[in-house]
């Protein structure tokens, strides 16, 4: 196990990654970020940058507030009432600060995709799954919904899977296609980042193997924050890992190091199932 | 604990469990017995209806209006005012019992006010049938002098399921899933999007039965029509909805006076003359019939939709 994670992704021995604060750009910050349900704090001032067109992994025991954090990008706690931000979460080169009283969370989420836990596509057909985004942002011509909704689903990898049923349910798929078609769904709109908050905790070893690899391809498109707790996930598909516990971030570094030379002890005895 | 594998032990757990399923068995045959007698009751009336009401069940006695003679009254005046006031109480209940369960679901803030106006929802769905008719007869008849009108009656039968509607609607709102929400809040959606593209279309088949049971409900309501001054002898049909020349239809039969079902039922019943008795159980056979009708849509809707749609 322990040699398993400690061997580095591939594409981490690319090159690409040898020195990535050279190249990187910054896509996201977030600075003294809180957030409270009702009197519940659930993030401790965290600071983090997320690079751009980089694959960050957000790892912890259950309950360290990594869904909690990742919901905060696309402005989803508003949806419950009795949450509270404190901080920033800036989003660059605009200086935009995403959860800023007076930011609209509809204009946020107009920029930053999610793709969620368990597969949820809508009960219409594959076509209409796809094309939502795009007609919520008023897309109105047929011929630009139907090229942007093939190209989604190519970049999702599902489009010679599904290419001769688009009038079909998304619902008669199998488990691992919707969560892809979902995917699509995200891609369509061209987000800025995407947040994929554990998308293969729902799903069987094979198709699991291939949402992590359109994540890997993905990385050359847009800025990734993914949840996840399984640790060799977190490996095997991100440039970055932050570990975080009990709410605020522990470590942040590149994932090789993270996991082959962590600087804190708490992160070593998570990595090595010390706790967790 | 020990070695249980033994024959001995085997059987002593197999009759552990038949013990045991005993009590099991029991509550299924109690559960079809009282399934049972409550369907046997039902198809007692019924076929006790149509066999009392027999020789008056043609097409005769759906196309005649009432008559002093027994023997020549009919219920046409009667099913068309039903089938009149139905349509206007769900005409006007559904944008309104809609528009208020999907503000109290989706958009009201959660707290004292909006946990009272639910209590108070709830439980206007208990209030007896013939107070609305009071306050109908208050209200709309002499306030807003809309007379002894069909629009009045579809006004009165509307407030009376108006509760059921909203319930029923509420609870088929709140059956989507979160995640379906939020993935379509994710991408971008407004409040009102996520609501009129996906909550609303998903929680249809729902929305449709709460509806038909409401109505079938107000099919069968008597007391208030009678307080708001339903007409229990007719012998014209309101003015047709359609007309020959441009725009086609018409919306004058709203103010017309109208006799219901369960009034003419009520007229007959309360005769001396026994032959209008038969035409009393013929008229509440096909009122019967009317709901049942109307109960098998609903179950035909759910059942569409459900099929469509499996979470």
């Amino acid at each position: 196990m322990q040699t398993r994670l400690a061997t580095p992704r591939p594409a981490i021995g690319t090159g690409r990654e040898s020195a990535p604060a050279e190249h990187v750009t910054v896509k996201s910050r977030a600075e003294d970020l809180s957030f409270y349900y009702g009197s519940v704090q659930a993030l401790k001032g965290l600071n983090i940058e997320m690079r751009e067109k980089r694959v960050t992994a957000l790892i912890g025991p259950s309950g360290c507030g990594k869904t909690t954090f990742l919901r905060c990008f696309n402005r989803m706690h508003d949806l419950t009432p009795g949450t509270r931000y404190e901080g920033r979460i800036m989003l660059y080169p605009d200086d935009f600060d995403l959860i800023a009283k007076h930011v609209d969370p509809i204009e946020v989420r107009m920029r930053i995709g999610m793709v969620f836990q368990k597969p949820n596509p809508f009960p219409k057909t594959i076509f209409e799954n796809v094309a939502y985004g795009l007609r919520v942002r008023g897309l109105r011509s047929n011929a630009r919904v139907e090229e942007e909704v093939e190209k989604a689903l190519r970049r999702a990898a599902i489009w010679d899977e599904v290419k001769d049923r688009l009038d079909s349910s998304g619902l008669s798929l199998s488990g691992g296609q919707q969560q892809r078609l979902c995917i699509a769904r995200a891609l369509a709109t061209n987000p800025e980042i995407l947040l994929f908050d554990e998308p293969t905790s729902a799903l069987d070893p094979i198709a699991t193997a291939r949402i992590e690899e359109l994540i890997a391809e993905l990385r050359d498109q847009v800025t990734v924050i993914i949840v996840t707790h399984n640790m060799q996930q977190a490996a095997r598909v991100s440039d970055y890992t932050a570990f975080m516990y009990l709410g605020e971030l522990i470590e942040f570094d590149v994932t090789s190091k993270l996991f082959t030379n962590p600087s804190k002890k708490a992160t070593e005895d998570y990595i090595t199932g010390r706790y967790g | 604990m020990q070695a249980t594998t033994s024959a001995e032990s085997i059987s002593r757990i197999r009759a552990d469990v038949n013990r045991r399923k005993v009590l099991d068995q029991l509550f299924v045959m109690l559960g079809l017995l009282v399934m049972f007698s409550a369907l046997l009751m039902l198809a007692v009336l019924f076929i006790d209806l149509v066999r009392e009401g027999a020789p008056r069940l043609n097409l005769d006695f759906l196309g005649s209006f009432p008559s002093r003679k027994p023997e020549r009254a009919g219920i046409l005046s009667a099913w068309v005012g039903t089938s009149l006031i139905m349509l206007t109480t769900a005409a006007i209940t559904m944008p309104i019992g809609v528009a208020a369960a999907i503000y109290l679901e989706e958009y009201a803030p959660k707290n004292w006010v909006t946990a009272i106006i639910e209590i108070n929802v709830t439980n206007l769905a208990g209030v007896p049938s013939i107070i609305y008719g009071l306050l109908a007869l208050g209200l709309f008849v002499y306030q807003f002098n809309l007379g002894q009108s069909i629009l009045t009656a579809g006004l009165t039968l509307s407030l009376l399921i108006l509760p059921i509607v909203i319930v029923a609607t509420r609870e088929a709102l709140r059956a989507v899933p979160r995640p379906i929400r939020e993935a379509a809040y994710a991408l971008g959606a407004t409040r009102w999007e996520v609501t009129a593209h996906h909550v609303l279309p998903y929680s249809m088949g729902g929305i449709l039965t709460g509806m038909i049971i409401g109505l079938s409900r107000a099919i069968g309501e008597t007391a208030p029509l009678i307080t708001i001054g339903a007409l229990s002898f007719i012998a014209f049909l309101p003015q047709s909805p359609f007309t020959a020349e441009f725009p086609f239809v018409s919306f004058t039969w709203l103010k017309d006076s109208y006799t219901a079902m369960p009034i003419q039922m009520f007229n007959w019943v309360s005769r001396p003359d026994p032959e209008f008795q038969v035409n009393a159980a013929a008229a509440g056979a096909i009122l019967l019939g009317m709901t049942l009708l109307m109960n098998g849509i609903a179950i035909w809707l759910r059942y569409r939709f459900r099929k469509r749609i499996n979470w």
